[in-house]
């Protein structure tokens, strides 16, 4: 009787409603209109914030070029990519995993892309930083020897990517771990659980930082969502939500 | 007393010769910082040969110490470690050099026909027309993920030309192709003025480019 976009829609309000915050920026990465055709594209997440609010460590001119064009773009030619395919309603990141399991390099550099950007933005918000509490700063230090340490380690890797990328942190199953990838890579694709990522891709700090990309680096902690890493640690880490996904 | 102050000259002698061996200079530019105006602005060329390609040079001559060190101790695993960095600053510093050279002033750009009638011959043999290339050229260097370059080279061994794209600073050779002109599209070679539009980029920079340097190299290699 009701339409299956219809009963997918509900589905993701009611999940947006009582699951935790992070099951709704994913789903939110696959929410079309009720009402909309047959297939379900990926959608661009609006920014969580105003452009204006990781200023001054990020420009709001940074932000609308990278959200509006960059990002978007990104989405834009994934979908594309999967129309008329098996692929048309699966979410962003099925996508992207069945791409990498296909050796479908420019698939998964879109789809990955477009599901990078969606967790960059969440990993920031206006008044960030600070310090970690609770559960994952235990593990931080449990993991690193200490925040000082994890924080060099992430910064090392972010300053070291040779050409574009992206520094993360994750959970590997066992413990928190940080990665370095090239491109579009993503460290879902060895099966660990990203809790924060930042981008190092020039686009995201040249227009304010120019080469000088240890500067950006050192402005981005002032701006890390610790509220929203520790959300996604807890619902991996400790609620025992299984690492490797299908 | 001498024989010591000897064996101390002799020491230092050695330290100056080894680190004079990997002592790789940044070129100068061959025109003013402004020359590529209005293609490419005066701001990129500054941050592009003062900063970028400054620091693979510097960053290289520090591997290449430490790389000559580790070699002293024979200690294997610590070359294999330092591979990666040589392979960034060394490609770096290839590819920027080369690059300097294959652009020049909008008024000082001449035909390819007219710096090589051999060179625009083989192109229009391979690719039909001189646009036609530029088409490919640019279709295929646009299409680079993340950083990297566009490449024209030459195939000695099939005696052709060809297009190729390589990653991050590797450089083309890599490919087993000579490098004949390269156009940088890591986002620092043009993001301060066409943003995000890399294929705006790409179609104006061909307005730059130095066919006669390109011509220069192309008869080196084709010899």
């Amino acid at each position: 009787m009701y339409s299956k976009a219809f009963f997918l829609a509900s589905i993701a309000v009611a999940a947006n409603a009582f699951a935790p915050s992070f099951l709704g920026g994913r789903l939110s990465l696959r929410q079309g209109a009720p009402t909309s055709a047959v297939s379900m594209k990926i959608e661009l997440p609006p920014l969580p914030y105003e452009y204006t609010a990781l200023e001054p460590k990020i420009s709001k001119t940074t932000l609308t070029i990278h959200h509006d064009k960059h990002h978007a773009k990104y989405v834009n030619v994934a979908n594309q990519m999967i129309e008329g395919t098996e692929m048309e309603n699966d979410d962003c990141e099925t996508i992207f995993m069945k791409a990498h399991k296909d050796g479908n390099v420019g698939l998964f550099n879109n789809a990955a892309q477009a599901w990078n950007h969606a967790f960059y933005w969440e990993s920031m918000k206006s008044g960030g930083g600070g310090k970690p509490t609770g559960d994952i700063a235990t593990q931080i230090e449990k993991d690193f020897g200490s925040y000082d340490k994890f924080k060099e380690e992430f910064s090392t890797a972010g300053n070291t990517a040779f050409g574009s990328g992206w520094a993360w942190l994750s959970w590997d199953g066992k413990k928190l771990v940080v990665d370095k990838t090239i491109g579009a890579g993503n460290p879902i694709t060895d099966g660990k659980k990203p809790v924060l990522t930042m981008d190092v891709w020039e686009h995201a700090y040249y227009l304010k930082y120019q080469n000088r990309r240890p500067e950006y680096i050192a402005g981005f902690w002032n701006v890390v969502n610790w509220g929203k890493v520790s959300e996604y640690y807890e619902t991996f880490a400790a609620k025992g939500v299984p690492v490797n996904w299908a | 007393m001498l024989r010591q102050s000897l064996r101390s000259v002799r020491s230092v002698a050695k330290a100056h010769g080894a680190r004079a061996m990997s002592s790789y200079t940044l070129p100068p530019l061959p025109y003013e910082l402004g020359a590529l105006e209005p293609v490419v602005n005066t701001e990129i060329m500054t941050l592009h040969h003062g900063k970028h390609h400054a620091t693979y040079v510097a960053n290289l001559n520090a591997a290449m110490e430490k790389y000559a060190e580790a070699e002293a101790k024979k200690d294997v695993a610590a070359m294999i470690a330092l591979q990666g960095a040589i392979k960034f600053n060394g490609g770096g510093h290839v590819n920027h050099s080369i690059f300097w050279t294959n652009l020049c002033a909008p008024k000082d750009v001449v035909a390819p026909a007219e710096a090589s009638p051999e060179l625009a011959k083989m192109i229009d043999a391979q690719w039909g027309s001189l646009d036609a290339f530029k088409t490919e050229f640019n279709t295929k260097t646009a299409a680079v993920q993340g950083s990297g370059w566009g490449w024209l080279g030459y195939d000695k061994a099939a005696k052709k030309l060809a297009i190729a794209t390589c990653a991050n600073q590797d450089p083309l050779s890599t490919t087993g192709l000579t490098p004949l002109l390269g156009i940088d599209v890591w986002e620092h070679a043009y993001y301060l003025q066409y943003k995000n539009v890399r294929p705006e980029y790409l179609k104006q920079v061909w307005q730059v480019v130095n066919w006669k340097n390109v011509a220069e190299r192309f008869k080196a290699a084709s010899a």
